[in-house]
């Protein structure tokens, strides 16, 4: 199905924008994840070389082991997503007789798969969801550059001031202050 | 089909703080060297410039600096009787790749261990008698006192531009610095950096308990420094990109922005990045490295590089992996206790609490190395009677960055998305920080490394395996100086603490704690139960120096860097002014 997306299909924008928005719901302290462009930022970092794998040690054998071995499967973060993806469709689908993007209570989906409540088939729901709520808050908080954090809504809500990052002037005064700058982002700085 | 080279008068492998220390002090006395750095070039002025550089998702998440775990990684199991896993992707600590190393991605943290490090089992025995020491933990002293290595603390000081407060200068104890520290003959180079509100919370809190604050010494330089080989370090902007990052305007003190700047200008010098070295070719016989084996990765040529001197100067686990793939001395054996070559491995034991704030924090404004500290629960600055441990902690407090996708704390019970957790990241993000006690880490027979009989880096070699897990000792020791550190954040009146987080269970190799892996080649005065001798030399190799702390025989609590940088010109020394004119068995 055409999406207009780097790689990411119709149906996985429609669960990410559900679920973003869920995790990060518009109000006066932002917009909403999607309207921040979380979801471009997901597109563009699964189609990227992180998504395809790069810096994963990819070698067999994939065994199971304890969480403290952290992340064991064999697939990139892109093919992780299309499987998580697809199990969470089947678990919502199994549970309320919908797919994601149209449930009336979202957060108790997402919360019986962050407490571990949800049984996705085939897959892990809390691994599932620990991706999820990484990459949705990457997507929030990375430098706009990188396609999310749109008019850094993200940098806006707590105060942090992004680029230049040159402080030596001003942080004895402001020791115990507030520092009270519009932030700015990489390309601003290349301007 | 194996090139071999025109043999040189050192090779040294890996090009961080001790390759590129040792290979300085060669060349400069009329030595032809060649560093083989398995990473790529990294040039200040292209590698770390501004903006990219502060980019937290590129260097900070996505961890661009640090080792490759598709090129290698290392398994991990907690005891023998379990089948270790790869790291797949890098967690709790994150070595460095590329040219300069570790040494590139550092927080700048520059302390010099203490007397008591220097001779924890001697002084442990004196003070409490050698029933205190576990059964499982072989505890040994340095193989050289603190005083002898002093001088060579102070060079490395020194070519950092160190910016900290001496508190025992001289013998003079001196309040606002470490009165516990070891006797120093000079103050540091440089004035300390400026005090964040979370030091000054600290230091005040600390002080109100008859504590003794003192700041961080920090390669972070307060001011535009020129190092005794002529770099000039640039004044820190407390920009909060230390750590996992490239420093954009070198004021960090780097192998790349305080050393390289003069070695890759110098006619003995050469180096070869992307340089994998795979085998040290060595003639038991002869006592001797005769050659070092290296795959170009960009050509995927193998070649051999034969040197009078070989000093292996690589991350501690590669150091260790080199040594057992090389078939140089006896692998460690768990079980009976003999061999040596990959004892001794051990890690930071770390433990934290948040502390929520009435005050504005500017997590942002930060540098690697500006918190507050103190030691008096370090080593044996107080009495542990009846505590059932040795050893102990660094206490310490203020931000090293506020970079939001990972530094965004909110109070105990918050949910972790969707309104609330936005109104609670909103209030708090800028009155937060977090208190650390960061304990040292003594041996234990059961940790230790060997090669993996099943996993292959991309050169199809076996990957090092660890086996690690923490201990009584540790817990004990992460309780007590943990339960300090909340006595000290308490005297801050804080508005919330978070939940104390002491180290409990097994090593997970999941959440940053510290990329201070020591040992595996430990040095001691036992060709037995050591790997080298107090010259890091090789007890099988005469022309074998192994730097870094891979020789460490225990791990103190205060970070590594510092006898890292100090133990490299110590080697020097025995190299040049001994070895080089009667090349044999130094001790």
């Amino acid at each position: 199905m055409a999406s207009g997306r780097l790689t990411l299909t119709a149906d996985e924008v429609s669960f990410f924008t559900a679920a973003a928005d869920t995790l990060i719901p518009g109000d006066d302290l932002s917009p909403s994840a999607s309207a921040c462009g979380v979801i471009d930022f997901i597109d563009s970092e699964l189609a990227g070389a992180w998504g395809q794998g790069a810096r994963l040690y990819r070698n067999g054998p994939i065994l199971k082991g304890k969480p403290e071995h952290g992340y064991q499967l064999g697939l990139t973060p892109r093919e992780f997503f299309r499987t998580g993806i697809a199990a969470a469709e089947r678990w919502t689908q199994s549970t309320y007789g919908k797919n994601f993007a149209g449930l009336d209570d979202p957060d108790a989906a997402l919360s019986a798969m962050e407490t571990g409540k949800a049984s996705f088939d085939g897959f892990e729901a809390r691994e599932f969801f620990e991706a999820l709520l990484s990459i949705v808050m990457e997507g929030f908080f990375a430098d706009p550059i990188h396609g999310g954090n749109r008019d850094m809504a993200g940098w806006k809500m707590v105060g942090y001031p992004g680029q230049p990052a040159n402080y030596r002037d001003v942080i004895e005064q402001h020791r115990g202050k507030r520092y009270d700058v519009a932030p700015r982002s990489i390309t601003d700085i290349g301007k | 089909m194996v090139t071999r080279l025109k043999e040189v008068d050192a090779v040294v492998i890996g090009v961080g703080w001790s390759g590129s220390i040792l290979a300085r002090e060669l060349t400069k006395a009329g030595l032809k060297v060649v560093g083989l750095e398995r990473g790529a070039m990294r040039l200040p002025e292209t590698d770390f410039a501004l903006p990219h550089s502060r980019d937290e998702l590129s260097n900070g998440v996505r961890l661009g600096l640090v080792l490759d775990p598709s090129i290698e990684t290392y398994t991990m199991r907690h005891a023998t009787d379990e089948t270790a896993l790869p790291i797949r992707r890098f967690g709790a600590f994150l070595p460095g790749m590329g040219l300069g190393g570790a040494g590139t991605i550092w927080n700048g943290l520059t302390w010099r261990f203490t007397p008591f490090d220097h001779a924890a089992r001697t002084r442990t025995i004196e003070r409490y008698g050698a029933g205190v020491i576990p059964e499982d933990m072989p505890l040994s002293d340095w193989a050289m006192s603190y005083d002898e290595l002093e001088p060579f603390y102070e060079r490395f000081e020194k070519l950092c531009g160190v910016s900290g407060r001496a508190g025992n200068l001289r013998g003079r104890k001196i309040d606002g610095g470490n009165i516990f520290e070891g006797t120093r003959q000079s103050d540091y180079p440089n004035p300390p950096l400026v005090q964040s509100q979370a030091g000054h919370m600290f230091e005040t809190a600390a002080r109100k308990l008859g504590l003794h604050p003192y700041p961080t010494p920090s390669s972070n330089v307060s001011t535009a420094y020129t190092n005794p080989e002529g770099a000039t370090l640039g004044a820190c902007q407390y920009c909060g990109h230390c750590d996992r990052f490239g420093c954009a305007v070198n004021a960090k003190a780097s192998p790349n922005s305080a050393i390289l700047p003069v070695l890759l200008r110098d006619p003995n010098f050469e180096l070869r990045t992307d340089a994998y070295v795979t085998r040290l070719i060595y003639d038991k016989a002869g006592r001797k490295v005769t050659a070092v084996r290296y795959i170009d990765r960009k050509s995927g040529e193998e070649y051999e590089q034969p040197a009078g001197i070989v000093a292996l100067c690589s991350y501690t686990f590669s150091n260790t992996r080199l040594m057992l793939m090389s078939g140089i001395g006896t692998p460690y054996d768990p079980h009976s206790g003999t061999g040596s070559v990959g004892k001794n491995f051990c890690y930071q034991v770390t433990s934290q609490v948040q502390v929520f704030t009435k005050e504005e924090i500017n997590p942002f404004m930060a540098t690697g190395g500006h918190a507050m500290n103190v030691d008096d629960f370090n080593g044996d600055n107080f009495d542990h009677t009846g505590l059932g441990f040795i050893g102990g902690a660094l206490i310490f407090a203020g931000p090293t960055h506020g970079r939001p996708i990972v530094n965004r704390p909110v109070p105990p019970g918050t949910p972790r998305w969707g309104r609330a957790w936005k109104e609670a990241t909103a209030k708090w993000y800028n009155h937060s920080f977090s208190m650390h006690a960061s304990g040292g880490n003594f041996a234990n027979r059961g940790n230790y490394l060997d090669l993996d009989p099943t996993y292959r880096d991309e050169a199809g070699l076996p990957l090092l395996r660890m086996t690690f897990n923490f201990r009584e000792q540790d817990y004990k020791l992460s309780a007590y100086t943990l339960g300090k550190a909340i006595e000290i954040a308490k005297a801050m009146n804080p508005a919330l603490l978070g939940t104390p987080m002491p180290r409990k269970g097994n090593l997970n190799v999941v959440p940053y704690q510290s990329t201070h892996n020591t040992g595996g080649t430990i040095m001691g005065d036992d060709p037995h139960t050591s790997v080298v001798n107090r010259d890091l030399q090789s007890w099988e190799a005469d022309n074998l120096f192994i730097l870094g702390a891979s020789v460490f025989p225990q791990n103190p609590a205060h970070p590594p860097t510092g006898a890292v940088g100090a133990l490299s010109y110590w080697a020097a020394q025995a190299i040049l002014t001994r070895y080089v004119k009667s090349p044999g068995p130094l001790n």
